[in-house]
C-alpha cells in the first residue's frame, strides 16, 4: 500500500507503450476527440448537448444514450473479438503476443457482458417500459440519470485501461489467486474492479427504479396480469438485479481491499480462500446471465405477437416460466465449476437444478411457436431477429443441458464447446433480442423506420457469419481446444476449423457495419412514421406519436385488457367518449448533478486504480458534496407543462 | 422476398446436419471423440446419449418452426386475414411441460449415477498407481510417491492400470485435462483433489491445462505416455539408476514462474508441501538473483514462444 500523498507511477509507465496498434489507437482517440469538439463548436451545439441530453432526466433520452453507448461498446468488444480471431486463424501466428491476447480476451468478455449487453437491455427498458405501462416517466427520473452516468463513468474508466496503465488480463471471471496482487500486480486488474464497481452501483439503482416504477406507476386498470410481456420481464429482471448485484459489489470490494490494502480474503496465505471468489462471482454471474436474457425473451414475445398479428399464446405460462427461471437462476451457479471437486452430491444437485431450467424455457419456446400458429407472419426486420433467435437459442439451450450433465462437463469445461454454447445463448439470445428490440422501437425513438432492405442485409450477413463462426467451435472444443490459449501448434489439426471461424467472425463484423450504414441511410431517407403506430402494434407505446412527447401521455390511458392499445383500436367507434380537457402535467427538471457526480466517481475510481489516494479521496468528497447539494435542492426539481404546450404537441401529432 | 425465405429454410435445414456432423461422424476423430480409456469412454457414452436426445428436440422443434413459418407467412392470398385470438390450451401446455420433464429425467439419472461412479477407480479390482500432480506457473510436475521419482512436463503411466492423480497447485489454478483419457479436474493451491484415469493401451496422449493461469498458460501442454506395465517398470528402474536427484534448490526454482522443458529426476526432496507458496511469489516480485538466472535458462527453451516476450514477472 502506498502512502496517502504518493503519486507513484506503475512499473510499466503511465501510458501503454511498445505496441503499434496501441499507438494507432492513441492517434485515433485524439483525432476523434478533436473531431467531436470541432463539430460541436462549429455548429454551436454545446448548449444543445448539455440542455437536451447530458442533463436530461427523460427516460426516453436516457434510453437512447444507453443504446448509443452499448453500440459503441459492441464496436469495441467486436474489434477485440476480431483481433483474437485473427490471431487464432492459423496455427503459430504471431499477430498478438500472449500478454496482449490475455488482455484482449479479458476486455472482450467484460465489455460485452457488462458494458454492451447490460446497457443495451437497460436502454430498451428505459425506452419502452414507462410507455408500455402508461406512465410519464420512471419512478425516480433523476436517479435514472445517475444510473446511466455511473454506468458510463464505469465503462469509460474500464476502457481507458488499454492506453493508460494497461488492461486487466485475468479473464472476465477474474479468478483468484491469478487476479490477486501477487500474481498480477499493477493497475490492470484494479481497472476491472473499479470499473465494474461503479457501473454495478448504477445497475443496482436501475433495478430498484424499475421495480418501483412497474409496481407503483401502471395506468389505472393495468393489473399485473394485463402487463405487456416485456414489462413483466423487466419486473422480474429488476428483482434479480436487486438480489444479485449486491453480491458483485461485495466481491469486488473484497478483492479491491485484497489488492490495494493487502488483505487476504482470496489469498492462500492467512486463511484466505481463493475459491470463495469463484463462488461469489458466479452467485452474481449466473443470475446476471438471466438479467440479460429475460428482457430479450420479453422483446421476442412482443415482436412475435405483433408480427404474427396474434395475441401471445399462453401468456400466463410465459409469466410463470419467467418467474421459475429467475428463481432457478440463483441455485445453479456452481455448474460453472463442477471441475473444482465439490464431491458427487453437490455436483449432482447443481447438475440437476441446471437441467430443470430447460423445462420453463422449453415451455416458452413452444408458446412462441403456437403464437405463430394460425397467425399472419410478416417478415419485418425485428421479426427476422426474433425468429432467428428460436433455432439459435435452441442450439445454445440444448448444449447447455449437455453441459449440465456433470461427467460430460468434465470433458467440455473451458473448451471451445463451452465457448460456443455461451455465445449461442448470448448472441442468439441477448444480441438478437437487442437488435429485435432496437429495430422494433426505432420508429418510436426517432420517428422513422429503419430501411427494410438494408436492415435485412445486415440481419442475414450477421446471421450467416454467426453460425459460421460458432458452429465449428463445438467440434474443435471436442477435439480438445481450450479457451484462452493464444496460439496452438499445427499438429493439433485445428487450423482449418479456426480459419472458418475467423471468416465467420469477420462476416459478422461486416453485418454490423451494414447495420451502421442502415442507421445513417434511414435517418436521411427512411420512411417517416406519421401515425405513431408503425407496426400496427398492440401495446400502449404505439398509441403515442413518434417520437413520443416528453411527457408521454397527455391523458393517462385507462386499461381494460391485455394488449391495451390493440383492444382500444378494436373497441374504437363502439363507444364515443368526449375527450377530457388537458390538465397541467407535473414533470421533473433536468439536472446536471448526475453527470457531475459521476465525473467525480470516475476521478475517485481512477485514483484507486493507480493507488493515488489523495485523488481518490478528493473524488469521493466530490461525490458526497453532490449528494449533499441534491439533498438541499429538492424544491426546484420539478415543473408543470402548461395546457397550451400540451395542446401544441397533441395538435402536431 | 421469397428468396430470403428460402435461404432461411436452407439455413434451418443445414443446422441439424452440421450438428450431426459434430456429435458423431466428425472427420477428424481426436480428443474427446477418440476415447482411449474407460473414463473417457463412459463420458463419451453420456455425451452421445445427451446429444441424441437434444438432437431429437432440435429436429422436432425445427420441423414445427419451419412448418409455422411456411404455412402461416403473410401472402397476398391471405391479405386481410384476421388471426383468431386464441390464448391458452390447457392440454397442449401440459404436454409440452411434461415432455421436457421426461427428457430431463432421462439425462439426470445417468448423470447422477456416473457422477458418483467417477469418484471410484475405473477398475477397482486392479491395484492403482498414485501420481501426485503439481501445477506451477507454467509447468506440470509429476511425483511418483511409491517409486520416488519425478518428471516434469510429461508423465509415464502403465497401460491398463487405474491411475489415481492427486492434484495440487502452486501459484494460479490450472485444470488437468487429458481429453482422450477422460475429463478434467482443477489444480488449486491449498486444496488437494483427485482424478481417476486409465489408458486402455500403450500410446501417447496429449494433456493440457484447461484453466487460464497467466502468460505462459498456452504452453502448459504435456504428454501422457502409456506403456505396457513391464516397460513402465523398466523405465522406472532406469530413471532410478540414471536420472539426477532433485535438490531442494532445484525444486524451489521449478516452482517459480517460467517455462521449462521435459525433466526427469530419480528422487525429489521430501519437503512438507508448502502451502505458503506466497513467500516464493513475493521473492519473485522483487526480482531475486535466482529468479533472474532462471530467466536465462528459459530463453534456451522457448517452446515456440515469440521472442518479444519475457516470461517472468520481473519487468
Amino acid at each position: 500500500m502506498s502512502s496517502l500523498f504518493s503519486f507513484k507511477m506503475p512499473e510499466h509507465g503511465f501510458f501503454v507503450t511498445g505496441e503499434p496498434m496501441i499507438y494507432m489507437a492513441d492517434v485515433l482517440i485524439v483525432l476523434v476527440t478533436l473531431g467531436i469538439i470541432f463539430v460541436l463548436t462549429y455548429f454551436k451545439k454545446w448548449r444543445w448537448l448539455w440542455d437536451e441530453w447530458l442533463t436530461t432526466v427523460d427516460h426516453k433520452r436516457i434510453g437512447i444514450m444507453y443504446i448509443i453507448s452499448a453500440l459503441l461498446m459492441l464496436f469495441r468488444g467486436g474489434v477485440d473479438a476480431l483481433l483474437m480471431r485473427t490471431q487464432l486463424a492459423w496455427p503459430g501466428l504471431n499477430f498478438l503476443n500472449a500478454q496482449h491476447y490475455d488482455e484482449i480476451f479479458t476486455t472482450h468478455g467484460t465489455i460485452m457482458i457488462l458494458f454492451m449487453a447490460m446497457p443495451f437491455i437497460v436502454g430498451l427498458m428505459n425506452v419502452a417500459v414507462p410507455l408500455q405501462i402508461g406512465a410519464r416517466d420512471v419512478a425516480f427520473p433523476e436517479l435514472n440519470a445517475v444510473s446511466f452516468w455511473l454506468f458510463f463513468a464505469g465503462a469509460m474508466l474500464f476502457n481507458i485501461s488499454f492506453v493508460i496503465g494497461g488492461s486487466p488480463d485475468a479473464g472476465w471471471t477474474s479468478y483468484t489467486p491469478l487476479a490477486g496482487n501477487e500474481l498480477d500486480p499493477g493497475p490492470g486488474e484494479n481497472y476491472y474492479l473499479l470499473g465494474l464497481q461503479i457501473a454495478g452501483i448504477g445497475t443496482l439503482m436501475t433495478g430498484i427504479n424499475f421495480l418501483v416504477t412497474i409496481i407503483k406507476m401502471r395506468a389505472p386498470g393495468m393489473t399485473l396480469m394485463k402487463m405487456p410481456l416485456f414489462t413483466w420481464s423487466t419486473l422480474i429482471t429488476s428483482v434479480i438485479i436487486i438480489f444479485a448485484f449486491p453480491v458483485l459489489t461485495v466481491a469486488l470490494a473484497l478483492l479491491t481491499i485484497d489488492r490495494l490494502f493487502g488483505a487476504h480474503f482470496f489469498t492462500v496465505t492467512a486463511g484466505g480462500m481463493p475459491m470463495m471468489w469463484a463462488n461469489l462471482f458466479w452467485i452474481w454471474g449466473h443470475p446476471e446471465v438471466y438479467i440479460v436474457i429475460l428482457p430479450a425473451f420479453g422483446i421476442f414475445s412482443e415482436v412475435i405477437s405483433t408480427f404474427a398479428r396474434k395475441r401471445l399464446f399462453g401468456y400466463r405460462a410465459m409469466v410463470y416460466s419467467m418467474v421459475a427461471i429467475s428463481a432457478l437462476s440463483f441455485i445453479v451457479w456452481l455448474h460453472h465449476f463442477f471441475t473444482m471437486g465439490q464431491g458427487p452430491w453437490i455436483n449432482s444437485f447443481f447438475g440437476v437444478s441446471t437441467m430443470l431450467i430447460a423445462i420453463p424455457t422449453g415451455v416458452k419456446v413452444f408458446n412462441w411457436l403456437l403464437t405463430l400458429h394460425k397467425g399472419r407472419i410478416e417478415f419485418t426486420q425485428p421479426m427476422l431477429w426474433a425468429l432467428a433467435f428460436i433455432p439459435s437459442f435452441l442450439i445454445g439451450g440444448v448444449t447447455g443441458v449437455m453441459l449440465a450433465a456433470v461427467p460430460a462437463d468434465y470433458q467440455y469445461h473451458n473448451s471451445y464447446f463451452l465457448i460456443s454454447h455461451f455465445h449461442y445463448v448470448l448472441i442468439g439470445g441477448t444480441v438478437f433480442g437487442c437488435f429485435a428490440g432496437l429495430t422494433y422501437w426505432w420508429p418510436k425513438m426517432f420517428g422513422h423506420k429503419l430501411d427494410e432492405r438494408l436492415g435485412k442485409w445486415a440481419f442475414w450477413v450477421f446471421n450467416i457469419g454467426f453460425h459460421l463462426c460458432f458452429i465449428p467451435m463445438y467440434l474443435v472444443g471436442l477435439q480438445g481446444m481450450t479457451r484462452r490459449i493464444y496460439t496452438y501448434p499445427a499438429e493439433t489439426g485445428w487450423g482449418p476449423i479456426n480459419m472458418v471461424e475467423t471468416i465467420g467472425a469477420f462476416i459478422m463484423g461486416i453485418g454490423f457495419l451494414i447495420f451502421c450504414y442502415c442507421v445513417y441511410y434511414s435517418a436521411r431517407f427512411g420512411e417517416r412514421d406519421v401515425t405513431g403506430d408503425a407496426w400496427d402494434g398492440r401495446t400502449l407505446e404505439w398509441s403515442l406519436s413518434s417520437p413520443a412527447p416528453h411527457y408521454n401521455f397527455a391523458h393517462i390511458p385507462k386499461v381494460e385488457a391485455l394488449d391495451a392499445w390493440w383492444h382500444m383500436k378494436k373497441e374504437k367507434g363502439k363507444k364515443k367518449e368526449k375527450p377530457e380537457p388537458y390538465k397541467p402535467i407535473h414533470m421533473p427538471n433536468n439536472t446536471g448533478m448526475p453527470i457531475v457526480m459521476s465525473a467525480f466517481m470516475f476521478v475517485a475510481g481512477f485514483g484507486f486504480v493507480f493507488e493515488w489516494y489523495l485523488l481518490a479521496i478528493g473524488g469521493l468528497i466530490g461525490v458526497l458534496l453532490c449528494m449533499l447539494w441534491r439533498s438541499f435542492n429538492d424544491y426546484d426539481s420539478h415543473h408543470y407543462v402548461s395546457v397550451e404546450e400540451i395542446k401544441k404537441h397533441e395538435m402536431a401529432s | 422476398m421469397f428468396g430470403k425465405k428460402l435461404r432461411r429454410l436452407k439455413q434451418a435445414a443445414i443446422l441439424p446436419g452440421l450438428f450431426l456432423l459434430l456429435t458423431g461422424c466428425a472427420p477428424i476423430k481426436s480428443g474427446v471423440l477418440n476415447p482411449q480409456g474407460p473414463v473417457a469412454k463412459k463420458q463419451l457414452d453420456l455425451i452421445l446419449w445427451t446429444s441424441g436426445l437434444m438432437l431429437l428436440i432440435f429436429v422436432v422443434v425445427g420441423i414445427l418452426f419451419v412448418y409455422m413459418l411456411v404455412k402461416y407467412r403473410a401472402k397476398p392470398e391471405n391479405e386481410g386475414y384476421e388471426p383468431p385470438e386464441v390464448h391458452e390450451n390447457k392440454w397442449l401446455e401440459m404436454i409440452w411441460t411434461a415432455i421436457p420433464i421426461v427428457i430431463v429425467a432421462l439425462i439426470a439419472v445417468p448423470t447422477v449415477t456416473m457422477t458418483f461412479d467417477l469418484e471410484k477407480s475405473p477398475s477397482p479390482h486392479k491395484k492403482p498407481l498414485v501420481i501426485e500432480v503439481t501445477s506451477a506457473d507454467w509447468k506440470w510436475i509429476f511425483k511418483y510417491p511409491e517409486q520416488g521419482i519425478e518428471t516434469v512436463n510429461y508423465v509415464k503411466i502403465p497401460a491398463d492400470v487405474p491411475i489415481r492423480f492427486e492434484l495440487n497447485a502452486v501459484g494460479a489454478m490450472n485444470s488437468f485435462w487429458v481429453p482422450e483419457l477422460g475429463g478434467q479436474e482443477y489444480t488449486m493451491p491449498g486444496m488437494s483433489m483427485k482424478l481417476w484415469l486409465e489408458a486402455d493401451k500403450p500410446g501417447t496422449y496429449v494433456g493440457r491445462s484447461a484453466n487460464f493461469s497467466g502468460r505462459g498458460f498456452t504452453h502448459m501442454q504435456f504428454d501422457v505416455i502409456a506403456q505396457k506395465e513391464a516397460d513402465f517398470n523398466a523405465w522406472v528402474e532406469q530413471v532410478k539408476k540414471t536420472a539426477p536427484k532433485q535438490t531442494e534448490a532445484q525444486w524451489k526454482k521449478l516452482l517459480q514462474p517460467g517455462l521449462v522443458g521435459e525433466q526427469t529426476y530419480s528422487s525429489y526432496p521430501k519437503l512438507k508441501e508448502d502451502p505458503n507458496m506466497n513467500h516464493d511469489m513475493k521473492d519473485m516480485d522483487h526480482g531475486t538473483s535466482e529468479a533472474n538466472s532462471m530467466n536465462h535458462d528459459m530463453s534456451g527453451m522457448n517452446h515456440g514462444m515469440d521472442g518479444s516476450e519475457t516470461m517472468t514477472h520481473m519487468e
